[in-house]
């Protein structure tokens, strides 16, 4: 998984980070500047981590491991009973969710954490279902739950959660520590992390400089942002006339905190404090032209690109704290084979597209019927169109 | 002349039921799939209303199995519904699609067109038989809405959503293969109790959320993704705001006597919607805030994409939401809505019901202590 960029789409810019991913760690990316809680582990900077978060030393800690798949990135961290992250994990889904899930799984093994230590696995995402049968997962969270629940481990008086991720974006309102209003795009590409990546490579911009460059700029060229076709098509055309590459820069973060201020968050009442997160938020451009739109500081937490997964992480905890039992599989499922096989219903013109989740051989589970005809394991056998992974 | 209609949940169980009593040739259209919906994305104009893509599939698809004869409701208020058979009627013949549209308008305006039309479609039948046939097709909506309704009940209630699901069909086919008004009373007792057996869980106080919007997205299951049934699964105690015969019995019988038959709510939604607004618009608003004061946990608001009078209604509904501390949750959907999406929303807002609930029991319990 080598990435050409350098940074995952999807992020918006990990501004001026590049330095920062590990040449031998190329799939994941590293955030620097741990504010409130202690670093990860990787490989190549365990020396500079607090003792704490040796996994030799703190061998009998019980930890609760977090998996958040989206259809851009698959986030994985394992975080201790205080809320402490003590691992993270970000890697491209690139369409395949499963190997995406068992590399994670992996390199938090390579780390040296073993199984014993696992009390709990939650996971969240679009692909939250199957990640949850693939690690044998303690709780099935959707992401808005997950993300309010980790924004509110951060900063527990949050009162507004702007999320902006790679595939997404979503607002949770919070009153009070609980979410009582939330809407989500998922349709609009205006309005998320990938549609930034595609036009950084257009102006030719690594991502991770992305935000800076926008921080330069005195006089913003306004881009006209409602939709995504016409954002682009206007920004080649300020490009064409001229403008400076830091003012259309600038303009493109204004265009899509306006796009989102009037397409998600309509209607909702956007109070302090905000925290800000996602694979967006790293950008500080987004940041500031968030602050400036809505007139108040916007937080960004320091994971802010792996908050579904602590969500999931902290959910678990719940989860398994009156049984203290876990489902967790172990850090085997990195090894063990899964296939996904998928063929269309052909009992009615829906045509549902069928999968079915495999281990070693193993019918696993299988979804994606519209009347429940495939839920469970019948006798017959359906005709089979395509088989993959 | 072989006559079908466009599908809105169990309509075309009493409707070819009244046709087939007054002796006319039906063709019900195949339930709607996926591909009635490719069929109507593709022939329809981009902009249209979802309804209207999902009729145009019906059409075609009954065209396919013979039917030359289209009876269509007509509607009145600003909204776009008014136009819909005018539409379609154009662009059946555009595809060369040989139908006649009949378009029966509530009884608003001309009493005498929509009797000529009538009369044109039954024939040489009586009166009597007109009458007769309305009185066993009405007796079908009633047995149809108490199965949902039990099914609402049930879902929640019930060990696997796939029991319910199967009774239901099973109920629905007694219904509609009943011949006569007791074979009907009959299906609707048994179909009931079939239903309702299987609530094998005992639930003390169940989340109940309500649900209001466009009447199409809100009888058709194919529009609103099954989204009883994903609430049901989840847990849900779902109360629809608007069943079959409601909708006859406040806009087609009570509006031909000109009696206003949802006054209540017409009242409920005064103070924010004093206006009628077209199409449901104005009932959206006054349910959700009768909802409220029956103090329901939440209410879900289905729409179709850019549907006008709903649109008016979602940007009222956050002040009643407010007002009345219940919580809203908005719905659109399309061609383009994903399953999945809509899933993701409808667990996210079910989690928040369920934390909100446990938050106040939790601040009743404090100020309690707090009193002693
Ligand atoms: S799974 Fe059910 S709804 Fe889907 S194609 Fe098969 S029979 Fe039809
Ligand atoms: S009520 Fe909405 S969906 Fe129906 S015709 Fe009017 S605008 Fe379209």
């Amino acid at each position: 998984m080598v990435r050409e960029g350098g940074f995952p789409p999807g992020t918006g810019a990990m501004l001026g980070r590049t330095a920062l991913i590990p040449s031998s760690l190329s799939h994941y990316v590293k955030r620097p500047e741990r504010r409130s809680k202690p670093g990860s582990v990787h490989k190549d900077d365990k020396e500079k981590n607090s003792r704490d978060n040796e996994p030799g030393d703190a061998a009998m800690r019980k930890l609760y491991l977090g998996v958040d798949v989206g259809s851009v990135s698959t986030n994985l961290v394992l975080m201790d009973g205080s809320g402490t992250v003590v691992a993270d994990v970000y890697l491209l889904t690139r369409g395949r969710p499963i190997q995406a899930i068992q590399e994670g799984i992996r390199l938090l093994a390579a780390q040296g954490w073993d199984d014993a230590q696992v009390a709990g696995a939650g996971t969240t995402g679009s692909g939250r279902l199957l990640a949850g049968v693939i690690v044998g997962a303690d709780v099935i969270k959707n992401e808005i739950t997950a993300h309010a629940v980790a924004a509110l481990e951060m900063v527990p008086d949050v009162r507004t959660v702007l999320e902006i991720g790679g595939q997404d974006s979503k607002i949770i309102i919070i009153r009070d520590g609980v979410v009582v209003d939330f809407a989500m795009n998922t349709v609009c590409a205006a309005g998320t992390g990938s549609f930034l990546d595609r036009q950084a490579a257009r102006l030719n911009i690594p991502i991770e400089e992305f935000g800076a460059l926008a921080l330069k700029s005195n006089s913003p060229v306004r881009i006209a942002g409602r939709c995504a076709v016409f954002a682009e098509s206007d920004m080649i055309h300020k490009q064409q006339v001229g403008y400076p590459v830091e003012d259309i820069v600038r303009g493109l973060c204004e265009a899509l905190v306006r796009n989102y201020l009037n397409n998600v968050a309509k209607g909702k009442e956007i109070l302090p404090p905000v925290v800000f997160q996602g694979g967006v938020a790293c950008n500080v451009g987004m940041k500031r032209a968030f602050e400036e739109a809505l007139g108040v500081e916007v937080m960004v937490p320091p994971y802010a690109t792996v908050m579904g997964a602590i969500g999931a992480a902290i959910l678990a905890k719940e989860a398994t704290g009156a049984t203290g039992r876990t489902r967790f599989r172990g850090f085997q499922v990195a090894s063990v084979r899964y296939d996904t096989e998928s063929f269309e219903c052909e009992h009615c013109p829906n045509g549902c597209e069928i999968v079915c989740i495999k281990m070693e051989g193993q019918l696993l589970a299988r979804w994606g019927s519209r009347c429940g005809r495939w839920d469970t394991v019948p006798e017959e056998q359906p005709v089979r169109r395509e088989a993959s992974g | 002349m072989k006559v079908t209609f466009p599908h809105m949940g169990y309509l075309w169980i009493p409707v070819s039921a009244l046709l087939r009593k007054l002796g006319l040739d039906v063709v019900v259209p195949p339930p709607i799939t996926r591909r009635t919906l490719s069929l109507g994305v593709q022939h329809a104009p981009e902009f249209a209303c979802f309804p209207l893509k999902l009729n145009l599939g019906n059409f075609m698809e009954a065209y396919e199995r013979g039917a030359d004869t289209i009876i269509m409701a007509g509607g009145v208020g600003p909204c776009r519904f008014g136009y819909y058979a005018q539409v379609q009627q154009e662009i059946l013949w555009d595809l060369g699609y040989k139908m006649k549209m009949v378009v029966l308008e509530p009884p608003k305006g001309h009493w005498w067109g929509l009797w000529k039309r009538i009369r044109w479609l039954i024939g040489e039948r009586s009166v009597r038989d007109l009458w007769r046939a309305l009185g066993f097709a009405w007796h079908k909506f009633v047995a149809l809405d108490a199965i949902e309704r039990a099914a609402c009940w049930a879902r929640p209630r019930a060990a696997a959503p796939r029991d319910v699901r199967r009774a239901v069909e099973t109920a629905v086919r007694w219904v509609h293969e009943a011949e006569t008004a007791d074979q009907v009373r009959e299906a609707r007792e048994e179909g009931v109790s079939l239903v309702r057996s299987h609530a094998v869980r005992s639930l003390r106080d169940p989340l109940k959320v309500g649900i209001v919007g466009e009447i199409y997205t809100l009888l058709e299951p194919f529009a609103n993704y099954r989204l009883e049934e994903k609430l049901g699964a989840l847990g849900v105690e779902v109360d629809r705001s608007l069943y079959l015969s409601d909708w006859i019995r406040a806009h087609v019988v009570l509006d031909a006597l000109r009696v206003s038959g949802e006054h209540e709510v017409k009242q409920a939604a005064q103070p924010y919607a004093p206006h009628f607004v077209g199409g449901h618009g104005q009932d959206t608003v006054g349910r959700t805030v009768l909802y409220a004061r029956h103090g329901f946990d939440g209410v879900i608001q289905v729409m179709p994409f850019t549907c006008m009078p709903e649109i008016v209604a979602q940007s009222i509904l956050p002040r009643v939401a407010h007002d009345y501390g219940i919580a809203v949750l908005t719905l659109i959907v399309d061609e383009h809505s994903a399953d999945a999406g809509i899933q993701t929303r409808l667990e996210a807002f079910v989690d928040l019901l369920r934390r909100r609930r446990s938050k106040k029991k939790h601040d009743a319990v404090a100020r309690a202590q707090a009193g002693k």
